[in-house]
C-alpha cells in the first residue's frame, strides 16, 4: 500500500481540468483521424458509415507499396548501422579511463538532439550537393539511408549509454578475476548484459528514421519515396479516408516499436 | 597433488581430512611451473602464499594525491586465514584489489609463491575473489557462474561438470543449481559466490567483507562454514573485514590497519592481549586507558605510577621505549572490583551498572578524574558480591593486565 502522501498534486484545484484538456489536446485530432479511416464515405470530414474499404485500396495501392519498400530499407539499414555505431560509442565512452574530451565527445553525439532538424536538412542536402558538384558522385538511396543513420545515432545511443552505466562494473571485475580476458569479459558478460539497451536503442533508432519527414524531403531524389513523404504529397490533392488508412498503419507500426522499447527498459529495471 | 598435498604439509593439524580434489586426478592445476592458458603456475611453491613487499598505492594526481597504502609489507603464509582488519578507509581493500589485480601498486613487489605478480593482470593470477555485492552474473544459472572460471580457463567439459557438481555439493547449493541468480535468496547467493571462487581451486581465496550483508544469525552460519571451507580446500584465504569480532573468532592471524598502514601482525591472541598500539587496543575489544607516570623500566616490564601514588608494572611492546607520560591499557575483563576501596590499586565510584546477560559492565568513576573505568565481571548463579551505584570501591589488575603503548 502507498503511504499516504503530505502533498499530493492531484489535491491542488483545477488538477483535474488542466490534465483532461492536455490529454484531449493530445489525442483526439489522433483519434478523428484513427476513426475516419474506417468511414465509408470519401470525404475525410463527413461520416457516413463503418467500413474497412480504404485499407483495402491502401494495400492494393502499387505507390504505397514503393513507398513501404523504400520506408523499410532505409529505415532496416539506418537502424542496424547507427545501433552498432551507438554501441561503440557508448562503450568508448564508459569503459575508458577518462579522458581529457570525454565531456565534448559526449555534446558531439548528442548534439544532433538539440539542433533544429530543418538545419540539419539544409546542411545535409548541401553536403551532398557538393560531394555530387565536386566528385560527380550520387549514392542513390545509399543518400539517405546516410543521412537516417546519422540522426538515428544520438537517438540509439541513450538507452545504450544508461544501460552501461547502470551495469555493476563488479561483474567485469569478476569476470576478469575469473581468468576471462578482456574480450571474453566483454562477450561473456558486458554483451549478453547490454542487449535489452541494444534493442531498446535500435526500437527507437528504428521509429526515427520510419517517421522521419523533414530531412527525408530535403535528401530524397527521384523514386525515393517514403511513406511520410507518400502521405504529404496525397494530402496536396483532394483527401479520401485512405490517408487515414496509411497514417493509421503507421501509427500502429510506431506504437509498435515505442512499446517494445519501453517493455525491454521496463524489464531490464525489473 | 598440487594445493592438496602441500596444504597438509602445512598443516599437520588435519592430516586425515581430505582435501576435496583428491579423489578426482586431473582436476587441479598442474603442479609444474609455466602457465595454464595464460594464467601463471608457481614454479617454486614456498612458505609464503603471498609476500607483500614495500607497496605504495597512490591515488589521484598533483595535490589531490592520496596515499591509500603508505608502504606495507606482509607475508602470508600458505594455508592460512588471514585477515585484513581495519576501519573503512584503511586501506584493506585496496590492499586486496592490489593482490586481485584490479588496481597496480604505484611501487613494491606482490609475490606469490616467490613470483612477482604485481604487474599481471587479474586474469593472470591464480586468485580469486569473493565480492562484498557477490558479482554474480544475473544472466546465468548457478551452475553456469559456479563453471565460469573453469571454462575460461579452457577445461574440458566433463571436467566443468565434475567440478561444479562437487562445489555445489560443497556449498550445498545442489538443488538450485539450474536457478538464476536473482531467484535465490541473500544467503544463497553468498554460497554461490565461494562455490564460483573456489571452483578453479585458486593458490589465495580473497574475500572482500562478504559477510556485511547478512542478517546476525547468517552472517554467524557462514562464519563457521567459512572456517569449514578453508579446512576443507586447504586454500589460502585472505579475508578483509571491519568487525573486529569477525576476525577475532575466524582468523589464524591479524593484521590491523588504519591510515594506509600496517599496525600490529598477529594470532588474535596477540592482537587482543598484546596489542601493539593504542589504536590497536581501542580498534579491538573494549579498553580503559589510564594516565600514569614511568617511574624505571627493566627487561620489558615498566613500573609506572599513577596520581595516586599506587604503582603497577606493566609490559610494553618490542621497540618501544616509554617513559614520562604514558598511557596504561587494562581490558575490562582483566581487572576485579573490591568493595574495601583501601584493596584496590586504583579507587572511585560505582557510577553505573550495566547488566549484558552474560556478563555485567561497572562504570567507576575514577578519584583522580579522567574517563570512567570499565570493569567487566561475568554473571554466575552465585555472585558473592552484589554493589550498588554510588559505592566506593577498589580496583584491582590481574598479573600483566596493564601494558604501555604508543599513543
Amino acid at each position: 500500500m502507498a503511504e499516504p502522501r503530505v502533498m499530493d498534486i492531484k489535491d491542488q484545484p483545477g488538477f483535474r481540468t488542466i490534465a483532461i484538456i492536455c490529454l484531449l489536446v493530445l489525442y483526439v485530432p489522433v483519434l478523428i483521424l484513427m476513426i475516419f479511416s474506417f468511414n465509408s464515405g470519401s470525404l475525410v470530414t463527413h461520416w457516413e458509415g463503418v467500413t474497412l474499404n480504404w485499407y483495402g485500396t491502401a494495400f492494393g495501392n502499387e505507390e504505397f507499396h514503393a513507398a513501404a519498400r523504400n520506408t523499410l530499407i532505409i529505415s532496416v539499414t539506418a537502424t542496424i548501422v547507427s545501433t552498432i555505431c551507438a554501441t561503440l560509442a557508448a562503450i568508448g565512452m564508459t569503459r575508458v579511463k577518462p579522458w581529457r574530451g570525454l565531456a565534448a565527445a559526449f555534446m558531439v553525439i548528442n548534439l544532433p538532439l538539440m539542433v533544429p532538424e530543418i538545419i540539419t536538412a539544409v546542411a545535409t542536402l548541401s553536403f551532398f550537393a557538393l560531394i555530387a558538384g565536386a566528385f560527380g558522385l550520387n549514392f542513390g538511396i545509399g543518400n539517405l539511408i546516410l543521412a537516417h543513420t546519422v540522426f538515428c545515432i544520438p537517438f540509439a545511443y541513450m538507452p545504450i549509454r544508461a544501460r552501461l552505466e547502470d551495469m555493476d562494473l563488479t561483474l567485469e571485475y569478476a569476470a576478469a578475476d575469473l581468468y576471462a580476458t578482456p574480450w571474453n569479459a566483454f562477450r561473456r558478460i558486458t554483451l549478453p548484459l547490454l542487449v535489452p539497451g541494444i534493442m531498446s536503442g535500435a526500437a527507437l533508432a528504428f521509429i526515427v528514421s520510419f517517421d522521419d519527414f523533414t530531412i527525408t524531403q530535403l535528401v530524397a531524389g527521384p523514386g525515393q519515396t517514403t511513406l511520410p513523404l507518400y502521405i504529404w504529397n496525397q494530402i496536396r490533392r483532394p483527401m479520401t479516408p485512405e490517408i487515414n488508412a496509411i497514417s493509421t498503419i503507421l501509427l500502429m507500426v510506431s506504437i509498435l516499436f515505442v512499446s517494445v522499447s519501453f517493455l525491454i527498459a521496463r524489464r531490464r529495471a525489473k | 597433488m598440487g594445493i592438496a598435498l602441500k596444504s597438509r604439509v602445512a598443516a599437520p593439524q588435519l592430516p586425515s581430512r581430505p582435501a576435496y580434489g583428491d579423489n578426482q586426478p586431473g582436476t587441479h592445476l598442474p603442479p609444474r611451473a609455466g602457465s595454464l592458458n595464460g594464467v601463471i603456475v608457481p614454479e617454486q611453491p614456498g612458505k609464503n602464499a603471498i609476500e607483500v613487499r614495500g607497496v605504495r598505492k597512490v591515488f589521484g594526481t598533483g595535490e589531490n594525491q592520496v596515499a591509500a597504502l603508505d608502504t606495507v609489507s606482509v607475508s602470508i603464509r600458505e594455508n592460512e586465514f588471514f585477515t585484513l582488519l581495519g576501519p573503512s578507509g584503511c586501506g584493506k581493500t585496496t590492499l586486496l584489489r592490489l593482490i586481485a589485480g584490479f588496481d597496480f601498486p604505484t611501487a613494491g613487489e606482490i609475490l606469490l609463491h616467490g613470483q612477482d605478480i604485481a604487474p599481471l593482470p587479474p586474469y593472470k593470477r591464480p586468485v580469486n575473489t569473493v565480492f562484498q555485492s557477490y558479482a554474480l552474473f544475473p544472466h546465468m544459472t548457478v551452475a553456469q557462474n559456479i563453471g565460469f572460471g573453469l571454462e575460461m580457463l579452457g577445461k574440458p567439459k566433463g571436467e566443468i561438470e565434475a567440478r561444479v557438481a562437487q562445489m555445489l555439493k560443497l556449498v550445498k547449493m545442489e538443488a538450485l543449481k539450474g536457478r538464476r541468480t536473482s531467484q535465490i535468496s541473500g544467503g544463497q547467493q553468498q554460497r554461490v559466490a565461494l562455490a564460483r571462487a573456489l571452483a578453479p581451486q585458486p593458490k589465495v581465496l580473497l574475500l572482500d567483507e562478504p559477510l556485511s550483508a547478512l542478517d546476525y544469525k547468517l552472517r554467524k552460519e557462514m562464519q563457521i562454514e567459512l572456517k569449514r571451507l578453508q579446512h576443507e580446500t586447504g586454500i589460502t584465504f585472505i579475508f578483509v573485514t571491519h568487525d573486529q569480532e569477525e576476525a577475532l573468532t575466524m582468523s589464524d592471524r591479524i593484521a590491523v590497519m588504519s591510515a594506509g598502514k600496517i599496525l600490529q601482525v598477529g594470532s588474535p591472541r596477540d592482537i587482543y592481549d598484546r596489542p601493539a598500539e593504542r589504536f590497536v587496543a581501542d580498534f579491538i575489544g573494549e579498553t580503559n586507558f589510564l594516565p600514569g607516570t614511568v617511574v624505571s623500566k627493566q627487561a620489558g616490564v615498566a613500573t609506572v605510577k599513577f596520581a595516586s601514588n599506587a604503582t603497577i608494572s606493566a609490559g610494553y611492546p618490542e621497540g618501544f621505549d616509554p617513559s614520562g607520560e604514558v598511557t596504561l591499557v587494562v581490558r575490562p575483563e582483566h581487572a576485579d572490583l573490591v568493595p574495601d576501596p583501601a584493596k584496590g590499586t586504583i579507587t572511585g565510584t560505582l557510577s553505573n551498572i550495566v547488566y549484558f546477560g552474560t556478563d555485567t559492565h561497572y562504570h567507576v568513576k575514577l578519584d583522580g578524574g579522567g574517563e570512567n573505568f570499565i570493569v567487566r565481571h561475568q554473571n554466575s548463579r552465585s555472585s558473592a558480591v552484589t554493589y550498588e551505584t554510588g559505592a566506593k570501591v577498589g580496583i584491582q589488575f590481574e598479573e600483566d593486565a596493564a601494558r604501555v603503548l604508543k599513543d
